[in-house]
């Protein structure tokens, strides 16, 4: 394990090295006014089909089982936290983690999308961080494609029988660097670069994120994993209705 | 279940490890970040200073930027919020399950 993080740690500082080693920048969400406004309306759009869908899937979820709320909030508090935490990472820079993985293995990528938002909103109105124009882009980037990205590769991790808190830390790990892939992608087509258009572009912010990141996607994967295995020793009853495990016994009513 | 607590204070201590070593393996560097992050990269690709064509609703309340130490207590905020919900319920989900056990027992014995 100790060999494994120096492997990875001197990769991510090649890696920052080559990108760029020393300057000062991190990957959070896209800040207010920084995306042209016909850009912010179409994300916007974009995303308003996934919220209103988790919406109808929150509601689905709570009418199954009422005690499902609790597990719900917990996802959502996770989110809260994870994405308050702001980390200092191998380029000398700091940034957080999106903390969306643990809600999308358990409740789907939908459900997500509401719980992303009202964190993106917290952090937009009070703490200018974010932005209330640039809303749209972030919730699409947090809370939809990481998400979904989350709950594919946790999907396919159990189609190949994996064990499933290596899968949950995967989906965690891929969905939060995911997140990142994507704000480079937003931020490349609204700041193509003169040389090579957008495809450069979007390799320069990938190249500032992605090394900042990396790091920080592991230990969102082991936070991740770390409160699966507490929710797995006090909340079987709930996980089986999720059909997140399917040993133990039912729930009594 | 034993070897369950182990796991997570083994995952714990390696994710506070990450967390940390960029501190003392890069010293002097300034792990500022969050806001300029983005803004340098679009100044470097426009080749010009970028303007934003909005400021956050609540700098404009204030008329400014909010104050650094402002700011970290509003995160703690949103870390304790946060923090609350997860703790309180892992509290209940625990107790609930003792309570489940021991009437369980009881039961038995019966």
């Amino acid at each position: 394990m100790k060999n494994n993080q120096k492997i990875i740690v001197t990769a991510v500082l090649a890696a920052a090295v080559i990108f760029g080693f020393g300057r000062t920048a991190s990957a959070m969400h896209i800040m207010e006014g920084y995306l042209p406004p016909q850009l912010c309306i179409s994300w916007g759009a974009l995303s308003l089909p996934f919220l209103a869908a988790g919406f109808f899937s929150i509601k689905k979820t709570v009418s199954k089982d009422r005690r499902l709320m609790t597990i719900l909030a917990m996802s959502g508090a996770f989110i809260f936290v994870i994405s308050s935490l702001k980390i200092p990472s191998v380029t000398g820079s700091c940034s957080h983690m999106t903390g969306t993985g643990l809600g999308a293995i358990l409740f789907g990528p939908l459900a997500v999308s509401i719980l992303g938002i009202i964190v993106l909103i917290f952090q937009a109105v009070l703490l200018a961080h974010g932005g209330l124009t640039t809303l749209g882009a972030n919730t699409f980037s947090m809370a939809i494609a990481g998400p979904f990205l989350s709950f594919a590769v946790y999907k396919v991790c159990q189609k190949c029988r994996l064990n499933r808190r290596i899968s949950v830390f995967l989906a965690a790990m891929l969905g939060d660097i995911f997140t990142y892939c994507i704000t480079s992608v937003q931020l490349a087509l609204a700041y193509p670069s003169e040389q090579g258009g957008f495809l450069a572009s979007a390799a320069k912010f990938l190249g500032v994120f992605a090394p900042t990141q990396l790091p920080l996607a592991i230990v969102e994967g082991i936070l991740t994993v770390v409160i699966i295995i507490s929710l797995e020793s006090y909340a079987r009853p709930e996980l089986k209705i999720l059909d997140f495990i399917k040993e133990g016994h039912a729930y009594e009513k | 279940m034993k070897s369950d607590k182990k796991k997570v204070i083994i995952l714990l201590l390696v994710a506070a490890f990450i967390a940390v070593v960029p501190l003392f393996t890069l010293k002097g560097a300034e792990f500022g970040g969050s806001d300029d992050a983005g803004s340098v990269m679009i100044s470097k690709i426009e080749g010009r200073e970028y303007q934003p064509w909005f400021t956050p609703v609540l700098e404009t309340f204030i008329d400014g930027e909010l104050p650094g130490e402002v700011e970290s207590l509003l995160f703690c905020v949103q870390t304790g919020i946060g923090v609350g919900i997860i703790a309180y319920n892992l509290g209940r989900l625990r107790e609930r399950k003792r309570l489940l056990a021991s009437a369980e027992a009881a039961n038995d014995a019966d």
